[in-house]
């Protein structure tokens, strides 16, 4: 079964935009699913009409095989949502949103109250459970829009953004979780401008540009497309002659540091022995982006809208 | 429907909490407030101004006050509170949950009600400070501050529903509000009033409000009593569905 399954969505905003242009998008049960795309492309919209947040103007939505206009009660229960923004009462206390939040979907207080306090401890933030919210760190924030999203125990996780503005510590942590949160078999679509994110996370990503989703595919096939793989090059000796070597795009950057482009058909070795043979002797070999990135730039390259690339 | 009882418990506790966790804000004012309007028109210059539909003018102010601290603060409840949770976006807690309209609706109107009644307690609490009138149809009159208390606190979110920003939330209290509760026979019956003033005063809706509350604890009114719960019953019906279709198609809280 789909953890998610859209038909034919399309939302045309009250100005006339038309934001998502009859999109089909289906995420299996289980899966780690990146919903990738430029500002404004129509990731936050599809969000929105998943979560009952957007009214769509056509097409339809299946949430775990409910559909979202017929059982919308059955449909609801199985989504948990992780938005872009800070959206809590910021004078409430941490463990009251939590269990206001159970209580919306029908939990019982009692039932609420235990499973409260096994989301704030996975998240920990059980200790600050009595703080008032707005006195939380961002990363503490994050945590607890998870927690509260988690408390009703939903099938398919969704997250929009949830690591942005938070230090890689607590990034990393949270990819540690929401990778065992995946693993006892919750489905997670993400969002992420971090594709880096994505690459780590997810087996299954799309990429949805101009309200069409322009790629829907495993990540491993999406990354055997990229054509070639940018590395920088640190050299043990300056050197502003850059050899000819067949095949390879290199460029100096400075006396100590070469940027090589590297065809997904040719090997480094080849190119390590290419250099040797000019009397370059490389000591560091580093990536220049994350993989899913010129990928993702390639992808969205053609519609002109790099400038709209976060 | 378990599921549906759990859910509006929770959203009418929440909106409760709220209120009595900022009692600063929310419950002292009307006391102080209230007990000036005891003091400086019933007790200081009531007796001056001599009895009133038969009773001691400090008697015949305290249903109108009373029921005045119900209206507002049912409204201005569900107003900030619904508004303030657009303005915070923590409306999408219950957006995103499996909540019908109707849940959603009862909830907040449960809060607004909740208060305005309390208030409209501690407001009647303090006026037995200073007189003690003989009440003549208790049951009655309780359902009048019911039956009121929901209909602004319908009225209250339908105003929010609509705000976009602080200024949108007060026009209507400041504006609208406050000018038919002052008119509307609090301090004095409509019938010492010339005619053109008396025949406008009966297109007030609050006239008849707290007429039937002042029924309710004096046995005296300006109009019917009956025209008063079938006006009140018809108003509640028509803002009771324009606010749960407001809520229905997300109109200001849905794009």
């Amino acid at each position: 079964m789909s953890a998610l399954k859209l038909r034919n969505l399309r939302k045309i905003y009250g100005n006339g935009f038309e934001a998502l242009k009859g999109i089909d998008l289906t995420v299996g049960e289980g899966d780690f699913f990146a919903l990738l795309g430029p500002n404004g492309a129509g990731k936050s919209t599809t969000i929105g009409i998943v979560t009952s947040l957007v009214r769509k103007s056509s097409g339809t939505v299946e949430v775990c095989g409910h559909d979202l206009d017929r059982d919308w009660v059955l449909a609801k229960r199985c989504l948990g949502l992780v938005p872009q923004e800070i959206n809590f009462n910021q004078f409430e206390k941490v463990g009251n949103i939590v269990l206001n939040q159970a209580g919306f979907y029908g939990v019982p207080r009692r039932a609420a109250r235990k499973r409260m306090e096994t989301v704030l401890r996975q998240l920990e933030l059980w200790d600050r459970r009595n703080q008032v919210s707005r006195y939380l760190s961002g990363g503490m924030k994050r945590r607890l829009m998870i927690a509260r999203a988690l408390v009703h125990s939903p099938r398919l996780l969704i997250l929009d953004e949830p690591t942005a503005g938070v230090d890689l510590e607590v990034r990393r942590s949270m990819w540690d979780f929401l990778r065992r949160l995946n693993g006892e078999g919750t489905t997670i679509i993400l969002t992420t401008h971090y594709l880096e994110e994505a690459e780590q996370l997810c087996r299954n990503v799309a990429i949805i540009d101009h309200g069409r989703i322009v790629e829907s595919t495993s990540m491993s096939r999406l990354l055997d497309k990229l054509e070639y793989s940018e590395y920088f090059l640190d050299l043990r000796h300056p050197s502003s002659r850059v050899p000819d070597i067949a095949g390879y795009r290199i460029e100096a950057l400075d006396d100590h540091t070469w940027s090589v482009a590297v065809p997904r058909q040719s090997g480094l070795n080849e190119l390590f022995n290419a250099l040797s043979g000019h009397g370059i002797e490389v000591v560091n070999l580093r990536p220049r982006s994350n993989r899913l990135e010129q990928l993702f730039l390639q992808r969205v390259r053609g519609s002109g809208d790099l400038e709209r690339v976060a | 429907m378990l599921q549906y009882w759990i859910a509006y418990r929770t959203l009418a506790g929440r909106e409760i909490h709220r209120f009595l966790r900022i009692w600063p804000q929310t419950l002292l004012p009307p006391l102080v407030t209230t007990s000036l309007y005891f003091l400086i028109f019933g007790a200081l210059m009531g007796p001056r101004i001599g009895p009133m539909g038969g009773v001691h003018y400090m008697d015949y102010i305290v249903p109108g006050i009373v029921l005045m601290a119900v209206i507002n603060h049912s409204y201005a409840n569900v107003v900030s509170s619904f508004f303030s949770a657009k303005f915070q976006r923590h409306i999408e807690e219950v957006l995103i949950a499996p909540m019908p309209s109707w849940v959603i609706l009862a909830g907040y109107v449960t809060g607004g009600m909740f208060r305005g009644l309390l208030i409209g307690a501690m407001v009647l609490g303090v006026a037995l400070l200073f007189t003690h009138p003989h009440i003549s149809h208790p049951a009655l009159a309780v359902v009048m501050a019911v039956l009121t208390s929901l209909l602004f606190s319908l009225a209250g979110l339908i105003n929010a529903t609509f705000a976009n920003s602080f200024d949108d939330i007060s026009i209507v209290p400041n504006f609208i509000l406050t000018p038919l509760v002052y008119l509307g026979g609090v301090f004095y019956s409509v019938k010492l009033l010339p005619p053109t003033w008396h025949t406008l005063s009966l297109f007030n809706p609050i006239l008849y409000m707290i007429n039937a509350f002042r029924f309710g604890f004096l046995g005296i009114a300006d109009v019917a009593v009956d025209t008063a719960f079938l006006l009140v019953g018809a108003m509640i019906m028509g803002l009771g569905g324009i606010a749960w279709w407001l809520l229905h198609r997300g109109v200001g809280i849905k794009h």
